[in-house]
This record gives structure tokens, C-alpha cells and sequence, in this order.
């Protein structure tokens, strides 16, 4: 067993970890923070998704040790403290870009890493960035409509119903 | 201008602001207190004779409890299947034993063998690689027709065959039906597979056992769309606890689609594990490990005839399916195959002799039973493909065949036994034809062609039987269960209410939807009424979330509790305005006296209720709270026309959705964001069977593409925006709403559509290709481009 410590959220955060512990198991068993969820073993589906030192990171593709002295950023600190959801988040629910929830976390890491990268993407920008985030419920329409909408892009012209 | 609340109206989900900041409740995120792990040791053969289990060393080794295998489920029932399905000569079904770990022998790939509890999941998996198994292999069938050859491998020794059952639907009309054959002008056959897939919601599968030992009770937290269901199914079947012992909750659930329907071994041995070491057990599906034991879908392999006279009009449809069941019967598979498919073989249509004949067959493989539609998209892809070759053989357009034969008159006898009771199957087209600008395509074909790629249309229609169902009408063909739902209203003394439903939201946001249609009826804010959902503790007893039911047979169990309120709430208000009950008017959230300005407000009403001191006690209980239960009387109908455009690359085969429009007929839409929503979901399900997955086996029962990597979900790339309206409404005559309901629509319907399209492009190339079979990956159109 191994110390680790990171910064998660702007927090400090550590534990023991074993070599073969990945990033997404410290950050939901150990720190208890759920909003990253498992999908898959095979570093496919994006549910997982963090920001590590401010890019987007698979973290069930991660070792925990790896992150060690890193700025971890996940889900449950994309809010501002008072509550008021971020604008990619207001644009998820705005525009119905989610029913289950479960590929959500990992959605909304990805789209903001891509606006950071990219503040006004094409929806072919969008749907080539989003290779890495499979979801099975909304059918992608209204997760791709929430990230244009998000980067200050009018949507007005995509079916909403 | 749009509504902005009540029926019809589009309010923000309430669910997302939990999911979009991490703070759902999934079943993974439950931890309790001293929980233990367990991890199943699964067979990595298709079939074998288990000869030993050697747990010594696995034993000894840091951290484990106790290893399970199934010797200690001797004593415990097995899985039971729901749906006893009769067969073609009046015998039941063959329906074999579903033991919670494997007995005698392994079935398939991933039959659980051993189960290893641990203080963690890692020391869990470690100790399993240690068991030690001698299982002599036996020769697998895989291959359903081989499956029913004399001499095939026997999937389960007690069987007299691997054929579970061969029905015949409706046996009386087959004569008919083949003198029809005999003397039509025209008859179109096709030959094609519904390939198998893996539902994969992005949640994986999660158990979590508890036991109380001072109470005696158990608890489950499983990844359930019916809790319910799955108390009454292990308590009573599995396990022999009475269910004021057994509490079953379903937290949030990340998406299910059928798969998380049914009752499940790692539920019972969570369950079980849970009270025999007196601590918490714990399981968690890898997604490697769910695509050997979430139940498959789909798995027909089908040849369909279509008889028409010298006009053109339809004058019988026979069919002959084989059914895969896989190794055991999961909890609904009998039924899928049977009715919830044979039912809709009249479609659209005015086809008046139809035969469906279909074998279930069991094989080394693993078990496969309903995923969205459930033997609807198996019913609309084979007559709606066999309608679009014939359009083509006869030179016909293939809308004007299609409305040509259109059902015009309703409520509507099929020869299939169900009544459909309205629909207008000319206005969904109509509207089709406008949102998918088809008189555009030809210039687009243009444009398309020289840029160098082939352009298609497919159009289709679809109808399903959904809401689902009336309870005597399935005992009558099998089911072991009753199909009613439920809802408790409870009117708290300020005047909010909460409803307690047997209904389930894994993604259906009927936390938000509900409140809708309960607000609309009193005339009060929605944020007055909070849905509670998925514990068994806390909502009368309901059948769950499937097969498109949860507005339009949970959502009408609501409204009747709601009525009873209503009614109670009058005479309240009655008694204290002083006036007769019969002249008491509720609107807007308030009580008034007709033809008076007399009035008093739903929440003095609800106060007097409980602080009864100006309250007609003698004939009335204090008190708001109902409860009721509602049976549908029919199934319901939702209908549409699709409409798919395609790109294919001759050099490489790649098939590219370029447009998709789909015009649905929902009757009553309660919120139309959260329905299209449903379409969006389904349409992308419905082009990932026809263009990406399909779970392959090989010959020894090995299942080749067991992961993501594999298996080849549809991403973002692989679809367009989709066009979709559900303007065309025409009521459901038989349920309070008039809803109904559209959860799997877009994956019944989509599938046709697109090989209608690919089909069209290569024609339109000059290719004379009539079928290629789904999964159309770019190797197989390339193949048939070119073999």
C-alpha cells in the first residue's frame, strides 16, 4: 500500500492506495465522491471522464498513483459553490441532454474540456470529440444541440420536439 | 405559444439537477456499513459436465469469507420464468430448471459456477482465479436449426429436445392462409435474421444483499425496473421469504431497456449470501462480465411470404421463425417470440389470413429474452422489408403499396387476435412525406452521386401493441403475473401531495412527467407534487417500467387515484360551503359553488381534511389519501411511417445516415421534450442493429465480442440530428389519459428503414441486391456489392 495525495476539487485529498488502484476507484471508494461512474473495462465508453492538472482523462484508464500531486477535477465540483450549475451543465438540462444520468458526469467533463479547447465547435467537431462518451438513451441529438448551445451557438434551427 | 405547464408542456427535468452535478443514486454508489464483495467465477465453455469444484486453495486465501457454489442452492428454487407459452398441439412449453449457480452442468459462456465473498473486490476476483474446476467439455449447438436436427447435443438432459416450443398462430387459420398461397397472383419471400444484440445500458448490473438478523428481514438494492416484480419472483419463488421479510429497492437506474427487467441469479445470491454470512454482499457487473450474463435480445432467424392479388391488395402473410431462448428461459423470453410478436404480424394492414409459426429452441449460448420492443421490431422489420421487396419486384412505389393497403376503419378486429382502437396511418405518412422532404430526395440522390457515393430512401411504417397489458387477456396466453399498475395519491395537509407509483424512472423522467398530469387535473402548481419511486417499501405493488406502460398504465392508475381525491375533496368543500356536493366545480386549484362566487382553495380543503373540526365525520373519513390500481382493457397502439436516407461509399461499403425523419402517432402527449427524447434514444438503438452490432458467436458457443471493444455501439458520429413529430394524435380510446406511450417506437420502427435505404442505393446502382442481413457493416455491403 502506497500513500497518494492530489487536489480534488481544490481540496486536498489523499489515502492508501494499492500500485493497481485506478484513479476512478480512489475518487468513488475511497473519497466517496459517486458522480464518475464505471461503464466498461475497456477504456471505451467515457463515463469516467475527470479533468487531471485541466485535461480530460479517462479515469478508469488512470492509476491513482499517477494522479499524485495532481489537480483532480470531477463532476461534483463543476457547480459554483451556491449551487448555480455550470453553463454546460444549464445546457444539458435545458436542451434534455440526459435521461438516465449514467454516462451524464462523463459527458458534461468532455464537453467542457472540448469548449476550453474549442469555444465555438461544428456539430461534426462535436460528434468526432464525443468518440471517447457513448450514451444509450438520448440518441446523442440533444447531448450535441446542449454543447452548441453551451458555446453561446444558436440552436434554434435543431428540432427540439 | 406552447405550454408552459400542465399536459403538453416541456417543464426542465427535475432528476437532471442531481445527475448533472454527481449526485444520483445508483446502485454502485451504495455502500453499507461492513459489506462484503462477491465475485462470480463463470464457466468460460459453452457446455460441460462439472466433474469438481476445488474452493481449498481459493479459500485460504487474504481476505475471503466464504465461496458459494451450487451445491448450496440444493435447497433453494430456481429462476423462474413468467410466461409459460403452450405450444402448437396444446402441450406447454419444455421448461427447464434455472439454478442460481450452476448444477451438473455449465450452458453457456459466463453460467455462474462459483461465487467468492471477500472484504474487497479485488481479494474477491484473485481468490476466484485460484478456484480450481474439472468440467470435461461437451460439444456445444449454437446454431438454432442444428439445435433441432435428431442427434443434436441436448442443452439440458431432463428435455426430450432442445425445442422449447413449436406454436402456431392461429393454428385454425393455416388451411386458409395456404389456400390463399395457392391461388395469389404475386407472393414475395424473404429470408432474413433479427441479429442478436446486447442491450449494454451504460449502467452495468449491481446487487447489493442486506440482512437485518434481529428482524429477520432482507433487503435488496438491485438494478431494477420493477422492484416489485423481482420482490414476488425471489421471495416466492427463489428463495421462501414471505415479502413482509423482503424489501427490494431500485434506486436510480442507469438506463435498462428490457435488459434489467428480469430476475437475475446475482440478485438471488446476494440476497441469499447476504443473510447466510450475516453482512452486507456486494456485486458489481464489469462490463466484460455483463455481456455474458445481462439476457441478449432480438436472435430470430425468419422466412416471411407475402400473398397479393392481381390489384396489388394483401391477401395473406405467413411466417416461419426461429426463436433463440439460449440456455435458459429468462423471466419474459417465452413470450417475446410468441405475443408480443405474432400479434403484430396484420402491421399497418388490412391482410386478412395470416400464419406465424415459431420455435423456440434452446442453445449454448446466453439467454436471451425482451430488449426495447421485444418482439415487435422483430415483427415490423420482417413485414416491412418483405412489403418493400415487394414494391419492388411488382414496380410499384412503396408508399403507394403501403397506403394502398392501409387499415382505414376502426376500432380494428386483426386476424392476430388484437383490436387495434384508432389510428390514422394516412396522416402519419402525409406527415412524413412533409418532414422528410421526399420530393427533395432526388436532387439530393444527385448531389450525392457526384460527390461518388450511392444514395438511398427507405420508408417504412410501423405499428406496435404497447400499454402493455390487461391482465385476464395474458393469463389467457401464459403469463404468470398480472400486468395492472398502481399509484397512491397522498394529500399532505398543506395541500402538497406525493404519489406513490409502481411505476419506475430509469431515464423516463417521470418525476417530472407525472406531476404534469396531477397538476393539470387540480389546477396546482406541479412543484406540489413529488413522485416517489422504486422501493417496495414505501409503493404499493406494480408491475414496473417496460414495454411503453408507464403513462399509459401507471400514468392512468394516478389518475384514478386522483379521481377518488377529487371526489372525496368535493364533499369536503361541499360541507364547507354549505352547499350540494353535486354543484361543487374544481378549477384552477380552487373549489366553487356552480353559479356562485362562493369558493374555497384546494389547500384549506386539504387542511380541513386533516384537522377535521369543520368535517362531515358521519359520512366521510378524515383523511386525502387513495389508492389505485389499473388493469388496461386493450393494449395500446402507436403507429407512424419513417424515413431514412442513406450514403453508401461503393469503394468501401460504408453506409452514412444522412437524414431521418419519423413521424409517430402517440395519441395524448404529456410532455413532448421527453418524448422526443424516447424517439431519439430508440432511433439510435434501431441504426446501431441495422449498421453496427450484433453479439457473434462462434461455433463453440464462444461469445467473439464480449466487450466494448467488440461490440460496436453507435457513437456520436454514427448518426445525424433526426427530424421526429408526434403531432398526429389520435387518443387512445380506452384509458383516462389517452395516451400511447412511446418508449420503444423509434427502435420498432428504425431498423427497416434503414436497410429500405441501403437496399435502395445499391439498386439505384444498378445492383441487383434485394437483402443484405443486419448488421450492415461496411464489410458486408462491400460483399454484397461485389460477391
Amino acid at each position: 500500500m502506497t500513500q497518494v495525495s492530489m487536489t480534488v476539487n481544490g481540496k486536498p485529498a489523499s489515502g492508501e492506495v494499492e500500485g493497481r488502484t485506478l484513479l476512478v476507484s480512489f475518487l468513488r471508494d475511497q473519497l466517496g465522491m459517486t458522480g464518475t461512474h464505471v461503464g466498461c473495462d475497456t477504456s471505451q465508453c467515457g463515463a469516467c471522464v475527470v479533468h487531471v492538472d485541466g485535461k480530460p482523462v479517462k479515469s478508469c484508464t488512470m492509476l491513482a498513483l499517477e494522479a499524485d500531486g495532481a489537480e483532480v477535477a470531477t463532476i461534483e465540483g463543476q457547480a459554483a459553490p451556491d449551487g448555480t450549475l455550470s453553463a454546460v451543465q444549464q445546457a444539458f438540462q435545458d436542451h434534455h441532454g440526459l435521461q438516465c444520468g449514467f454516462c451524464t458526469p462523463g459527458m458534461v467533463m468532455s464537453a467542457t474540456a472540448l469548449l476550453k479547447e474549442n469555444p465555438k465547435p461544428t456539430e461534426e467537431e462535436i460528434r468526432g470529440y464525443l468518440e471517447g462518451n457513448i450514451c444509450r438513451c438520448t440518441g446523442y441529438h440533444n447531448i450535441v444541440k446542449a454543447i452548441m448551445a453551451a458555446s453561446g451557438q444558436d440552436v434554434t434551427a435543431i428540432a427540439a420536439e | 405559444m406552447p405550454k408552459d405547464h400542465g399536459i403538453g408542456a416541456s417543464p426542465k427535468r427535475r432528476e437532471d439537477v442531481r445527475f448533472l452535478s454527481g449526485t444520483g443514486n445508483y446502485t454502485d454508489d451504495i455502500n453499507l456499513r461492513g459489506q462484503a464483495y462477491v465475485h462470480f467465477l463463470r464457466s468460460d465453455v459453452a457446455h460441460g459436465r462439472i466433474n469438481g469444484i476445488d474452493t481449498a486453495a481459493a479459500a485460504a486465501m487474504p481476505g475471503v469469507i466464504r465461496i458459494f457454489t451450487g451445491a448450496d442452492f440444493e435447497g433453494v428454487g430456481g429462476l423462474p420464468c413468467g410466461w409459460q407459452v403452450t405450444d402448437k398441439h396444446g402441450q406447454p412449453m419444455q421448461e427447464p430448471g434455472h439454478p442460481v449457480l450452476a448444477q451438473g452442468k455449465v450452458r453457456h459462456v459466463g453460467d455462474p459456477i462459483a461465487a467468492v465473498v471477500a472484504e474487497s473486490r479485488e481479494q474477491a476476483r484473485d481468490a476466484a482465479e485460484a478456484i480450481e474446476l474439472d468440467i470435461e467439455e461437451l460439444p456445444a449447438v449454437v446454431d438454432m436449426k442444428a439445435a433441432v436436427q435428431d442427434g443434436a447435443p441436448k442443452v439440458h438432459d431432463d428435455l426430450t429436445s432442445n425445442l422449447c416450443y413449436d406454436w402456431g398462430f392461429v393454428e385454425e387459420n393455416k388451411p386458409a392462409v395456404e389456400e390463399a398461397f395457392a391461388k395469389a397472383a404475386h407472393v414475395t419471400t424473404l429470408e432474413l435474421v433479427n441479429n442478436r444484440l446486447v442491450a449494454n445500458p451504460m449502467e452495468p448490473r449491481v446487487a447489493v444483499g442486506d440482512y437485518n438478523r434481529a428482524s429477520d428481514e432482507s433487503t435488496l438494492y438491485t438494478t431494477s425496473q420493477n422492484p416489485h416484480v423481482i420482490r414476488l419472483l425471489m421471495g416466492a419463488f427463489v428463495l421462501g421469504i414471505p415479502e413482509h421479510k423482503l424489501r427490494v429497492v431500485a434506486p436510480d437506474v442507469g438506463g435498462g431497456f428490457g435488459t434489467k427487467i428480469f430476475h437475475y441469479a446475482e440478485e438471488a445470491f446476494c440476497t441469499f449470501a447476504a443473510k447466510a454470512i450475516n453482512r452486507p454482499v456486494k456485486w458489481t457487473a464489469s462490463r466484460s462480465e455483463a455481456f455474458i450474463s445481462d439476457a441478449h435480445g432480438r436472435d430470430h432467424v425468419t422466412k416471411i411470404e407475402l400473398a397479393l392479388d392481381g390489384d396489388n391488395n394483401f391477401t395473406a402473410l405467413r411466417t416461419e421463425t426461429y426463436a433463440n431462448m439460449g440456455a435458459y428461459l429468462s423471466t419474459f423470453a417465452p413470450s417475446v417470440p410468441t405475443w408480443l410478436h405474432g400479434t403484430l404480424m396484420a402491421g399497418n394492414y388490412k391482410t386478412p389470413l395470416i400464419y406465424v409459426n415459431v420455435k423456440a429452441v434452446f442453445t449454448n449460448t446466453v439467454p436471451v429474452d425482451a430488449y426495447r420492443g421485444a418482439g415487435r421490431p422483430e415483427a415490423t422489420f420482417q413485414l416491412e422489408r418483405v412489403i418493400d421487396k415487394a414494391a419492388r419486384e411488382l414496380g410499384v412505389d412503396p408508399i403507394a403499396l403501403r397506403r394502398q393497403n392501409f387499415i382505414t376503419e376502426f376500432p380494428y378486429a386483426t386476424p392476430v387476435a388484437v383490436e387495434y382502437d384508432t389510428g390514422d396511418y394516412n396522416a402519419t405518412m402525409d406527415k412524413l412525406e412533409e418532414i422528410a422532404d421526399l420530393s427533395g430526395f432526388a436532387a439530393r440522390r444527385a448531389e450525392s452521386e457526384a460527390n461518388g457515393k450511392l444514395r438511398g430512401l427507405g420508408v417504412n411504417c410501423y405499428i406496435e401493441a404497447c400499454g402493455i397489458a390487461p391482465s385476464n387477456l395474458v393469463g389467457q396466453l401464459g403469463a404468470r403475473a398480472g400486468l395492472y399498475e398502481s399509484a397512491t395519491v397522498r394529500v399532505n395537509a398543506t395541500g402538497g401531495l406525493v404519489v406513490m407509483t409502481g411505476s419506475h424512472s430509469h431515464g423516463q423522467g417521470h418525476e417530472t412527467s407525472f406531476p404534469q398530469v396531477i397538476a393539470e387535473m387540480i389546477g396546482i402548481d406541479e412543484s406540489m407534487v413529488e413522485i416517489v419511486h422504486g422501493d417496495t417499501a414505501n409503493t404499493p405493488m406494480g408491475m414496473g417500467t417496460y414495454g411503453s406502460r408507464s403513462l399509459a398504465v401507471g400514468g392512468s392508475a394516478m389518475v384514478r387515484a386522483t379521481e377518488k381525491i377529487i371526489a372525496k375533496a368535493k364533499k369536503i368543500a361541499a360541507h364547507l360551503m354549505e352547499a350540494s356536493e353535486a354543484d361543487i366545480e374544481l378549477k384552477d386549484g380552487a373549489f366553487s359553488v356552480a353559479g356562485t362566487d362562493k369558493s374555497v382553495a384546494w389547500g384549506d380543503v386539504c387542511l380541513a381534511a386533516y384537522v377535521p373540526h369543520n368535517y362531515p365525520l358521519e359520512e366521510i373519513e378524515p383523511g386525502l389519501e387513495e389508492t389505485a390500481f389499473y388493469d388496461p382493457s386493450n393494449f395500446t397502439y402507436p403507429a407512424g411511417a419513417y424515413a431514412c436516407e442513406v450514403e453508401v461509399d461503393p469503394e468501401t461499403g460504408k453506409v452514412t445516415i444522412e437524414r431521418f425523419a419519423a413521424a409517430d402517432d402517440f395519441g395524448n402527449v404529456v410532455n413532448p421534450m421527453i418524448v422526443s427524447g424516447q424517439v431519439h434514444g430508440g432511433l439510435a438503438q434501431g441504426i446501431g442493429q441495422a449498421l453496427l452490432e450484433g453479439a457473434v458467436y462462434d461455433e463453440n458457443g464462444q461469445l467473439l465480442n464480449a466487450s466494448y471493444m467488440d461490440y460496436a455501439m453507435p457513437r456520436a458520429s454514427d448518426v445525424p440530428f433526426y427530424t421526429v413529430d408526434h403531432s398526429c394524435q389520435t387518443p387512445c380510446t380506452h384509458n383516462p389519459l389517452g395516451v400511447k406511450g412511446c418508449g420503444e417506437a423509434g427502435a420498432i420502427g428504425s431498423p427497416p428503414a434503414v436497410v429500405n435505404a441501403v437496399v435502395d442505393a445499391l439498386q439505384s446502382a444498378g445492383r441487383d441486391i434485394t437483402h443484405i442481413d443486419m448488421p450492415l457493416s461496411p464489410s458486408r455491403v462491400w460483399q454484397a456489392m461485389h460477391g
